[in-house]
């Protein structure tokens, strides 16, 4: 076990990570942060992405420790009421069905909205590409990006 | 159980002779899964992550991502391979010297170093070897420090092709890179790498031959398609088969060249 000192959504945190144990799980079980899912385990879904120092991360394909002294946001983070922009425009868009996508979703679109407030449809499909939906056919959850991104403008 | 453990320089990580985790998006595969052994080693040396660009050549730590090249504008001629490897995710934490050993259908990236003429700085030796055979040690990789990559001087003269199924994103049907610098009308110093054709990345003999020392026209394209697969054996997987693989590789070698004719 290594003690991991870190911010949460911008709380300061420290929990205990095992040897090996990646930084979802830690999320998950050791601080209680539900909002990044399991998906596949091996980066291939997206759904645990979250934003270490600003840059999106497969949470499940880093190690814990490696969140030491960094600034770690969640989907949990957004907005408790749920009335973050994105997630505004994910409710009017009918960007989710079942939902397990939309917190790696939402924060994949995140990062993108934070590095370039006024992305092009393209960019939008790119800054996605990492993460799977297997219910929306991907076409709401870009035009709530996009519609999130004028609402901002 | 696995421990990854930290080490302060790249020479310790040699002599510890623990397999070498990288950026670790293959690694963490199999540590999640419980089947990586039970100790590897990193290391936390700046010079790792170091891209330094002065002159015809540009050295790259193998510890540096493919969004770290990406946010290069110096570097551009190898940002459609960068951009190639997985998704955003991935690309903020996969690295250059990973993709090295990436097992198939991965390794695009090595591709390009390949067709580039690219050298591989292996930790703890002087000088220098051939990424195309620094590959071929899959069983026990030599821990590499950093790649000498010769800038093309035409960026024409560079070509970079991915074919996969599932847009933008997807793992290689195979993958691509040609370097045909051209002298005088004629193409002086080809070379051509495919990904996914085989236990690596690796150079198409055939093809070369076709081209080197010709013009890049249309007799000589078919050529080098007709003879695109020789001596390659590429593996059947889930994305497709040999036979496939075999049968479209001339198609996809035809369309990037007439594309730099
Ligand atoms: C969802 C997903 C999509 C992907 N898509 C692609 C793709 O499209 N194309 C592609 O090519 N790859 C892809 N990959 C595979 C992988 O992310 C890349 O190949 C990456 O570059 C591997 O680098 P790494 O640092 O993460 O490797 P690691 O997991 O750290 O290591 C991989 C192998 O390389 C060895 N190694 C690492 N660094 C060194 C070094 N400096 N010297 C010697 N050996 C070293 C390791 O010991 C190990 O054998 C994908 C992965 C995921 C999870």
């Amino acid at each position: 076990m290594r003690p991991v000192t870190f911010t949460l959504n911008g709380a300061p945190r420290a929990a205990f990570a095992a040897e090996g144990q990646n930084l979802l799980d830690f999320l998950r079980r050791g601080v209680g942060d539900l909002s990044p899912k399991y998906g596949c385990g091996q980066g291939s879904c997206g759904a645990c992405t979250v934003i270490v120092d600003g840059e999106t991360r497969l949470a499940c394909l880093m190690p814990a420790e490696d969140a030491a002294g960094r600034r770690v946001e969640t989907a949990a983070g957004l907005d408790p009421q749920g009335r973050h922009p994105l997630q505004e425009a994910f409710m009017e868009h009918f960007a989710a069905q079942c939902g397990y996508c939309t917190p790696g979703m939402l924060m994949a679109a995140r990062a993108l909205l934070d590095r370039n407030p006024r992305p092009s449809r393209d960019e939008v499909i790119e800054a996605i590409s990492g993460n799977l939906c297997r219910c929306t056919g991907y076409e709401p959850i870009i035009a709530a990006i996009l519609s999130a991104a004028e609402a901002r403008a | 159980m696995t421990v990854i453990e930290t080490l302060p320089t790249l020479a310790e990580a040699a002599r510890s002779g623990a397999p070498f985790f990288g950026g670790g998006t293959i690694w963490m595969r199999a540590v999640n899964a419980g089947e990586a052994p039970p100790r590897l080693v990193r290391t936390a040396d700046p010079a790792l992550r170091d891209i330094q660009g002065a002159g015809d050549a540009v050295r790259i730590g193998a510890g540096v991502t493919m969004a770290q090249i990406l946010a290069r504008g110096d570097l551009s001629f190898l940002h459609a391979p960068a951009r190639a490897i997985g998704g955003p995710q991935v690309r903020n934490q996969a690295t250059v010297g990973g993709n090295l050993f990436a097992p198939h259908p991965y390794g695009d990236f090595a591709v390009a170093l390949i067709a580039l003429g690219a050298r591989a700085v292996l930790a703890g030796q002087g000088g220098a070897r051939p990424v195309e055979e620094v590959v071929r040690d899959r069983a026990r990789p030599p821990l590499v420090a950093a790649l000498e990559v010769p800038r093309p001087r035409d960026a024409r003269a560079f070509g970079w092709l991915k074919v996969s199924r599932v847009k933008p994103k997807g793992v290689s049907v195979l993958s691509i890179a040609v370097l045909a610098p051209r002298e005088g009308g004629r193409l002086r110093g080809v070379r051509v790498a495919f990904g996914a054709m085989g236990p690596h990345p690796m150079r198409a003999a055939g093809a070369e031959r076709a081209l080197e020392g010709g013009a890049l026209d249309a007799a000589a394209i078919a050529r080098a398609a007709a003879q695109a697969a020789e001596g390659l054996d590429p593996p059947t997987d889930a994305i497709a088969s040999a036979w496939y693989r075999r049968a479209v590789a001339g198609v996809h070698l035809r369309r990037l060249l007439e594309g730099m004719a």
